[in-house]
């Protein structure tokens, strides 16, 4: 997992060397000379070469980094470190760090709300296999797994923000601060982006009791004269989860990442809605710290997702 | 001499026996039409007693055996017929009464110990969680009781194996496990469903054995359902022979192996690979395959592969299908030919076997 990181952290920062436009060029306006530009390419670090910026990258991520250090205005950057946005004029770090709650708050709880719906769905579906509560489940979650969310966001927006009015206009505040304001302007993106998620939950769900009930030891446990129940539950499902507990994790890492389009419709001040922005605005120090955190998240939820399975499925542990 | 027996009564019920199946049909919806897995099964089994089941895959044999557990979802197939177990009647009763027989009365031991355990528990809870639903015993009791079982059945050092998982077992002692999960509440029937065919052979031997020590320790019946007629001579009382999920030949052990009636029970014997004959002839299998259970022929089910079928008079064979005919008061049998005709070439199939040429 080091590796990855190591890996990971070395082919982000190449690519944003490799790619087209020059930074220092960036930083200044419109009266620009050569000389300007120049300066600036040493105030920034960027005349070294590229191996002892990375160097100075990954030790800034550990213990921090002060940029132009000989100038009379040096820039300190405390660890961790991810680089200094010079067009928005302050640290990679707390541009996250004010975006992440946002998107962490947006992720959690639309997860919630897709997984508490779209398993006990799938398991009612698979349960009703073949009857109508099962058509119509599936129905539904073909239309929602196929409506795009922009889509569906807009038309909440829509209705039930602007012909309805049932709520005010999104406007993102603290839980900590107006409870009451964070709810009424996380709801629908929540309910968005849940809608997406829970559709394919409902079927992987469905799916993965379907097949366990058909499994040996489901009819052993029958056989042993089980409550229904307990042989779904303890017997069907506890088989079932492995791989929507995978399938979980990775969907809530990629989510905290950001919900570029959500956050956009919603106006939410997340990560995704910072991406899109450092990216329209070419601010590459910022564009290299969110792709770091992000793949760096990926990463992780895997690991964390492994360490599950072992809790899960015994076998695993001695492999 | 030989009495015909009303087909749609079959066998009728015996009120001696623990278990009696009468007339059991089993069909489900496909979507190639109705496929008839079971058509009208009669057999019974006494306390103490072993009744082998013996057919080809796809004779219906461990749907039988499903049904009577009540494992067969009845919102989806039809099962009608009547089973009875202790004087109580199976195939009418609510699902959650049959529930509480199934595991205290009745227990099945399944084919695949590999997959027939559940991989994410230990065994000792898989085994007390089978005590627990139906008998009053604390957890400290119902986990004594399951270490007590895997001694039963033979398994080393059972105080610790208890809080094994599965894949930490071998096969032959997965199945021991499935024995005693299956025996913990001390059911009167018990039902083996080709429990060793996944089995080396040496160890098929020992679980058959220890079956057939449980059984004497308990009075159990035992209906043992297998392809496998070598393993039945030495265990079966009876033995029913199952083609097309029909019953074609019933009779007691030795009757079946020295004076069999139904050419399909004759193909069977003929199949077996025997160590102790001269004859150093290749095994003379029965041609063709089974038939499918959804387009069953009109005639005989065996009809398509018996050899015999053209001496029976006006192609009887292909149009009606054959009674069951009490040739004896304990041997039935389903054929159309003339019952001399069939002593006559049963007769010479079992002198060729004895290697005698003639």
């Amino acid at each position: 997992m080091f590796l990855l990181l190591f890996l990971l952290s070395l082919t982000v920062f190449f690519l944003f060397n490799l790619l087209p436009g020059d930074p220092a060029r960036l930083t200044c306006g419109k009266a620009c000379t050569p000389a300007i530009i120049e300066a600036n390419r040493h105030r920034l670090g960027l005349d070294e070469p590229a191996p002892v910026q990375y160097v100075k990258f990954v030790t800034g991520i550990f213990v921090g980094r002060t940029f132009s250090p000989d100038s009379p205005k040096p820039i300190i950057c405390n660890a961790p470190c991810l680089g200094y946005s010079f067009t928005r004029h302050e640290s990679v770090m707390s541009l996250i760090t004010r975006s992440a709650p946002v998107t962490f708050f947006l992720a959690i709880g639309a997860f919630i709300i897709w997984i508490i719906i779209g398993i006990s769905a799938g398991i009612y579906a698979a349960l009703r296999r073949g009857r109508w509560q099962d058509r119509v489940l599936m129905t539904i979650s073909l239309i929602g797994y196929s409506l795009p969310s922009f889509f569906l966001g807009l038309l909440l927006v829509f209705f039930v923000i602007i012909k309805w009015q049932l709520l005010p206009f999104p406007s993102y505040v603290s839980p900590f601060e107006n409870p009451v304001q964070f709810t009424q302007t996380m709801i629908l993106p929540w309910m968005v982006l849940a809608a997406l998620n829970a559709a394919f939950y409902v079927r992987l769900t469905r799916n993965q009791v379907l097949e366990t009930l058909g499994d040996d030891y489901v009819r052993t446990a029958r056989a042993k004269g089980l409550p229904e129940r307990t042989v779904i539950v303890h017997h069907a499902l506890r088989a079932g989860l492995t791989p929507i507990v995978t399938a979980a994790g990775l969907d809530l890492a990629y989510l905290l990442g950001g919900a570029i389009i959500t956050e956009n419709i919603f106006s939410l001040p997340g990560l995704g809605a910072l991406a899109v922005n450092s990216i329209t605005d070419s601010d590459l120090p910022l564009i290299a710290g969110i792709t770091l955190l992000t793949a760096s998240l990926i990463i992780f939820a895997n690991l964390i997702v492994d360490l599950l399975y072992a809790v899960i499925d015994p076998r695993v542990r001695l492999a | 001499m030989s009495q015909s027996v009303d087909t749609s009564q079959g066998i009728g019920r015996n009120r001696e026996a623990y278990l009696s199946v009468t007339d059991l049909v089993v069909r489900f919806p496909s979507e190639d039409g109705i496929v008839h897995a079971v058509e009208g099964v009669s057999f019974s089994v006494q306390r103490g007693k072993t009744l082998a089941i013996v057919g080809e895959s796809g004779s219906g044999k461990s749907v039988t055996a499903q049904a009577v557990m009540g494992l067969i979802d009845r919102r989806v197939a039809s099962v009608s017929g009547e089973v009875w177990l202790d004087d109580e009647e199976l195939v009418a009763m609510p699902d959650e009464e049959l529930r509480a027989l199934r595991g205290a009365k009745m227990a099945m031991i399944f084919q695949d110990p590999m997959s027939s355990l559940h991989p994410f528990y230990r065994i000792g809870a898989q085994l007390t969680e089978a005590a627990l639903v139906h008998q009053k015993l604390s957890k400290s009791e119902a986990r004594s009781l399951a270490i007590e079982m895997l001694r039963r059945v033979g398994i080393p050092a059972p105080s610790q194996r208890v809080d094994d998982y599965p894949h930490q077992l071998s096969g032959g002692m997965r199945q021991r496990v499935m024995i005693a999960m299956a025996l913990i509440n001390s059911p009167a029937l018990l039902i083996a469903d080709e429990s060793t065919t996944a089995l080396d052979v040496t160890v098929q031997a020992q679980i058959l054995e220890l079956i057939s020590t449980l059984q004497a320790e308990s009075d159990t019946a035992v209906i043992l359902i297998t392809h496998d007629l070598g393993i039945v001579a030495d265990i079966a009382d009876d033995v029913v022979v199952m083609y097309g999920g029909r019953l074609v030949e019933a009779a007691p052990t030795n009757r079946l192996y020295y004076a069999p009636q139904m050419p399909y029970t004759l193909g069977l014997l003929t199949s077996v690979p025997r160590m102790d004959r001269e004859r150093v002839d290749r095994l003379d299998p029965i041609p063709g395959n089974p038939p499918s259970a959804v387009n069953l022929p009109a005639g005989c089910v065996f009809q398509p592969r018996c050899t015999y079928s053209d001496r029976v008079l006006d192609g009887a064979c292909l149009t009606a299908n054959p009674d069951l005919i009490a040739v004896e008061p304990d041997h039935y049998v389903r054929c159309h030919l003339p019952s001399d005709e069939r002593r006559r070439i049963a007769d010479g199939v079992l002198a060729s076997l004895a290697g005698d040429p003639g």
